[in-house]
């Protein structure tokens, strides 16, 4: 018997959401697909194009090499934000005033604005007048990330692990308060070390919260723009322009719609696919 | 193998959470820690384990001060109210942990294991997670690990409380067997005086960080010591009142009023706190001496086989809990019978006088 109770008013309700979803997510990436299978000029006149434009973005080297880069750029700081903030927060107080004064000196750098973060380390970085740049060259070390790509590459990754491993030391924090104490008193009665009962006991229970953390990592940092944007250019040369900053290079430096769209999707794809491989490997070895 | 508290007390700052306690425990005595939430148990499971180190007083154990030595050089073993397992290991490897860290050869450990998981039915889990296990599976093997390693003290702190009803009285019957033939100590807390009078054992009643009273289960239950260890030793509350004797007499207010026999004959005049176990109050006149007393009905719930009501009684609630099924509105005066001559009387500092 169907005894559901029919109500087509209800689909009123829905309305707003799908208003918003529409401007928020459907129409703009329509407008990139619909870009991406045309040819477009100047006047507003377009012809149809088919997957050329995928074609050429995936036989291009030039988007070999800013995918390369993006990969590389994106693991290294995984590998170093992850272990990072997880070493952080153990080392984080549980109680007492010193909570607070740790909780708000790790979210700061995460409530500046990108552009500022940017900015704040090319200056910070300058080898001639910023406090890292000159003191590096003080020191010894011939530090120039404006000329050489290896100090640009590290400049990068610094100021990403610094603007951004609090996002995992608060994650990986709010797992471990979370561990009733009982835990630990077990593991103190059991006679259990301090390294037993981070692999026994804190890593097991924090691998949700770490498996949150990575991906939002993963796909902030694949996506990145503003901060190596304002930082470097891309440059030296193109040794740090990364997907992102390549696709403004091509849809607005050079105005090539249509293969900038294609790219802009392929992008999407790839961020999409790896962040569901991620996903379901580290819930699949939860499941276990 | 005793354990002794000698005076032990633990403050945080201002606030005392175990007033001066002494507490002797013999080997192979099963000991309930009975008293409500906050009543000071699971701390003063802590400072018996050594997880916490006491204020003042020493903790003695086989004869040897062993205030301030860690948990880790003791032989304890605790088993908590949340079912504490390492979250990826399997049940096999929780139950051998505490042998592992000891460095026991792997014969010895597969050995042991086995036997106890045959004890604890659990044989047939050994290669699961504990995520993977039911609540009353997760609790068993968190009771293996605390067995396993022969310790001197077992502490149990509400063990049973996060199952559900048929899993407790099973695990239940089978707590008392398992430490039959170990002469550990065996700590267990609990909220249910009706946990406590299942298991017999020692009772002690605690009540705000301060034992109450300390001896055999079925003695506290019966004579209790003062009105303390009465209240933490009833569920449903035990019923109380201020009385007067006068001459052979015993007067309620103005709403009842009964002669004092038996041991009740030869205690002096005055005002007393008279308690009453709820299943001495009932809607029809039972016992040896029993007495009207006039009520407005609160709440009046009626199980199978059981009613109970509660009702207001010259300003006090009051409890019966009585066989059969009395229907009661809510809301409407009622009269119910307290069986006098099962009372208990309290002085007005507490203390129980005569029977």
């Amino acid at each position: 018997m169907n005894n559901k109770t029919i109500n087509h008013a209800a689909w009123i309700f829905v309305l707003p959401v799908v208003a918003l979803v529409a401007f928020n997510a459907i129409i703009p990436l329509m407008t990139v697909v619909n870009y991406s299978v045309q040819e477009t000029f100047g006047d507003n006149t377009f012809f149809w194009a088919g997957v050329i434009w995928f074609e050429e973005v995936l036989h291009s080297t030039r988007f070999h090499d800013a995918l390369l880069r993006q990969l590389t750029f994106t693991f290294t700081i995984l590998a170093i934000e992850v272990p990072l903030g997880v070493a952080i927060a153990l080392a984080m107080p549980r109680k007492g005033p010193w909570v607070s004064v740790c909780l708000v000196t790790m979210a700061l750098p995460l409530l500046i604005p990108w552009n500022v973060v940017g900015a704040m380390w090319n200056i910070f970085a300058l080898p001639d007048i910023g406090l890292l740049g000159r003191g590096l060259n003080v020191l010894g070390f011939d530090y120039n990330f404006t000329r050489q790509p290896g100090d640009a590459w590290f400049t990068l990754i610094v100021m990403d692990v610094w603007h951004w491993t609090s996002l995992v030391v608060l994650l990986a924090y709010a797992g471990l308060v979370s561990i009733p104490d009982a835990y630990y008193q077990a593991a103190k009665i059991d006679g259990a070390g301090s390294f037993a009962i981070f692999r026994f006991i804190q890593l097991p229970k924090l691998k949700r919260v770490l498996t949150i953390a990575v991906l939002l990592r993963f796909m902030d940092s694949f996506m990145i723009y503003t901060e190596p944007f304002v930082l470097t250019g891309g440059g030296p040369g193109n040794s740090t322009t990364l997907l992102s900053i390549d696709l403004v290079k091509i849809a607005l430096g050079q105005f090539d719609l249509g293969p900038a769209a294609a790219m802009s999707l392929i992008y999407f794809l790839i961020i999409l696919l790896l962040s569901w491989i991620f996903y379901t490997l580290m819930m699949r070895s939860e499941a276990q | 193998m005793t354990l002794e508290l000698k005076d032990v007390s633990l403050r945080f700052g201002a606030d005392t959470h175990i007033y001066p306690t002494s507490l002797t425990l013999d080997p192979g005595s099963f000991n309930i820690l009975l008293g409500t939430t906050l009543a000071g148990k699971t701390t003063l499971m802590k400072l018996m384990a050594g997880l916490e180190k006491p204020t003042r007083g020493e903790v003695w154990f086989s004869g040897k001060n062993v205030t301030g030595v860690s948990v880790r050089s003791r032989n304890v073993s605790m088993v908590y109210q949340q079912f504490i397992n390492y979250p990826n290991l399997t049940v096999y490897e929780n139950i051998a942990s505490p042998l592992r860290v000891a460095r026991v050869s792997e014969a010895e450990i597969k050995k042991k294991v086995q036997s106890l998981a045959e004890l604890l039915k659990l044989s047939p889990m050994l290669q699961r997670r504990p995520g993977e296990l039911s609540g009353g599976q997760q609790q068993r093997t968190a009771l293996a690990r605390a067995l396993i390693k022969d310790s001197d003290l077992v502490l149990l702190d509400e063990p049973l409380a996060n199952l559900d009803f048929k899993l407790r009285e099973e695990l239940r019957d089978e707590l008392p067997r398992l430490f039959a033939d170990r002469d550990c100590i065996v700590v267990y807390a609990t909220t249910e005086p009706t946990e406590a009078l299942l298991f017999g054992g020692n009772t002690a009643c605690l009540h705000q960080g301060r034992i109450a009273q300390f001896g055999p289960t079925g003695e506290i239950y019966r004579a209790p010591k003062d009105l303390v260890s009465a209240q933490v030793f009833s569920d449903p509350p035990i019923n109380t009142v201020a009385v007067t004797k006068r001459g052979g007499e015993f007067r309620l207010a103005d709403m009842a009023t009964w002669a004092a026999t038996g041991d009740f004959a030869n205690i002096a005049d005055g005002d007393y706190t008279l308690g009453v176990r709820p299943h001495h109050v009932s809607p029809l006149a039972s016992g040896d001496n029993p007495v009207g007393v006039d009520g407005k009905v609160l709440v009046a719930e009626l199980s199978g086989s059981e009613s109970i009501i509660h009702f207001t009684m010259h300003g006090a609630t009051w409890v019966s809990q009585s066989h059969g099924i009395h229907p009661f509105e809510v809301g409407s005066q009622a009269k119910l019978y307290a069986d006098m001559s099962r009372a208990m009387l309290f002085d007005m500092d507490g203390r129980r006088v005569a029977a």
